[in-house]
């Protein structure tokens, strides 16, 4: 307390009153007001990326992991009452590409492209990220190589679409050609065409990227193991 | 030299006025910021804490020190204490440029402690470089906040001309990608639209390419171009510290 102030005990009790009934009229306000999560109906349409780079002021990067922080609350790991299953995957493709212009540089956009949204089980849904994530590799092979492998993957095993999957993995042969890129990534027309069951290729893909270092991110190494857990646990027979 | 006691009244000024705990309160609440987002990424945790956490406190670096630079300096001028000032055998061109170097060096002081906290997540490397460059871009918020609150009459026009400044500063490169994007119609009004817009940029400092986050995330700029930015920083310093000291001497005593 300074010398310019008067003690508490000597403020009139209805000031006190006042105080405490509008602190509890703003706390019962907020607590009867719904949940923000769960009033979202939608994912509304994308900004272009001229107009998320105007309200980033200068710090494209930031804005793009928020943007994908705002994406990834409509769906996977959030409270939404519209899982990401039933989204709208062409404002959702149209997301990721505006935030992958925001920053190119980020593995992020296609890395929960290939590793979420191309999860989905609506194959019509799943073809739509799978076609996105092929367009975006070709601006940077050497670094988007892992999504569109995992892509690959994903039309060989769920989508049981061979051509595919051999046009997905003869443009990572064709196009990727950083010495980082490991040998099977290299040759991966034969790792698809290789008579092997999903969870092997998987483990095999995982096992190869965290040796080559293509997975440089703790937080990424732990959520491939579990989606690796989540597969196995999947595709288990029954009573084992 | 007398310059460098009103520089040092700064630095007492803000020491005594709380501006420590406003900056630790900017660090902990980035600090507690990222901590929060390392939660809910899938990937990339490291860059989005570092991303985030840089642009939370480049702005508030800056909003500190122009807050407490034009709030000191109306004081000044509300409390008359300023004609007192002009009566000490001080050119106004001393007094004006100590009161500066007072202000740069508090910038220089919160641009090291706001870059410490990224060492976290970014090379050393990268955040000397983030660090410097944040240094002279509050030099340069100084200067201007300075300029505004000298010559403008009232505590809240010079923070929104100096709020105006630099946030139309970072932003300017992006208005003018917009401006000159391959939609726009060839017609003569949006053509004069553009060059106005040009014009406009020309008479800002190139705050969108100076202390950027990706020089965190994705590595230092090289030496030459680095310089370079840091020039035009200079330039514009010595632009608003010019104009600053041409206004001040106009002043009636």
């Amino acid at each position: 307390m300074t010398r310019d102030e008067r003690a508490l005990r000597e403020l009139p009790a209805w000031l006190w009153l006042v105080l405490a009934l509008a602190l509890a009229v703003q706390l019962a306000w907020r607590a009867h007001e719904p949940s923000p999560s769960v009033r979202e109906a939608d994912l509304p349409p994308a900004p272009s990326a001229a107009a998320l780079r105007l309200a980033s002021f200068g710090e494209p990067e930031a804005a793009a992991r928020l943007a994908m922080l705002y994406l990834q609350a409509f769906d996977y790991g959030g409270a939404n009452a519209r899982p990401y299953r039933r989204l709208d995957y062409g404002r959702l493709v149209e997301w990721l590409g505006a935030i992958l212009e925001l920053d190119p540089r980020s593995d992020y956009p296609l890395f929960a492209a290939a590793r979420v949204y191309a999860e989905n089980p609506d194959p019509a849904k799943s073809r739509l990220m799978l076609e996105f994530i092929y367009r975006e590799f070709f601006a940077d092979p050497d670094r988007r190589w892992p999504s569109l492998a995992h892509a690959a993957l994903l039309a060989r095993h769920r989508l049981n679409d061979l051509p595919l999957a051999r046009r997905y993995a003869a443009a990572i042969q064709r196009s990727a050609r950083s010495p980082d890129v490991p040998l099977w990534a290299r040759q991966m027309e034969v790792f698809i065409l290789e008579d092997m069951n999903e969870i092997d290729a998987a483990r095999i893909m995982l096992g190869g990227m965290l040796e080559s270092g293509a997975i440089h991110d703790a937080d990424e190494a732990r959520f491939l193991r579990q989606r690796l857990e989540a597969l196995e646990r999947r595709l288990a027979p029954a009573g084992k | 030299m007398p310059a460098l006691i009103l520089g040092r009244l700064v630095l007492v000024e803000a020491r005594r006025g709380g501006l420590v705990w406003l900056a630790a309160a900017a660090l902990l609440a980035g600090i507690a910021l990222s901590a929060f987002l390392a939660q809910l990424a899938i990937t990339e945790s490291r860059p989005l804490q570092a991303a985030v956490v840089a642009a939370l406190l480049r702005v508030s670096a800056v909003f500190l020190l122009a807050a407490q630079l034009v709030a000191s300096v109306r004081r000044e001028i509300d409390d008359r204490r300023l004609e007192l000032m002009l009566a000490l055998p001080l050119s106004r061109a001393v007094q004006y440029l100590g009161r500066l170097a007072g202000f740069i060096a508090l910038g220089a002081i919160l641009a090291i402690v706001f870059a410490l906290p990224l060492l976290l997540w970014a090379a050393p490397r990268a955040v000397l470089a983030w660090g410097l460059s944040l240094a002279f871009e509050l030099a340069l918020v100084a200067a201007a906040a300075l300029f505004f609150a000298m010559s403008l009459g009232q505590l809240v026009s010079a923070l929104a001309a100096t709020a105006g400044l630099y946030l139309l500063a970072r932003s300017i490169g992006a208005i003018q990608a917009i401006a000159a994007g391959p939609l726009a119609e060839a017609t003569l009004a949006h053509e004069l639209a553009r060059r106005a817009v040009d014009g406009v940029a020309l008479a800002l400092p190139a705050l969108d390419r100076v202390t950027r986050t990706e020089w965190l995330l994705y590595g230092t700029p090289d030496g030459r171009a680095y310089l370079s930015l840091l020039g035009g920083l200079l330039v514009y310093i010595a632009l608003l510290t010019a104009a600053g000291i041409f206004d001040f001497a106009r002043r009636a005593a």
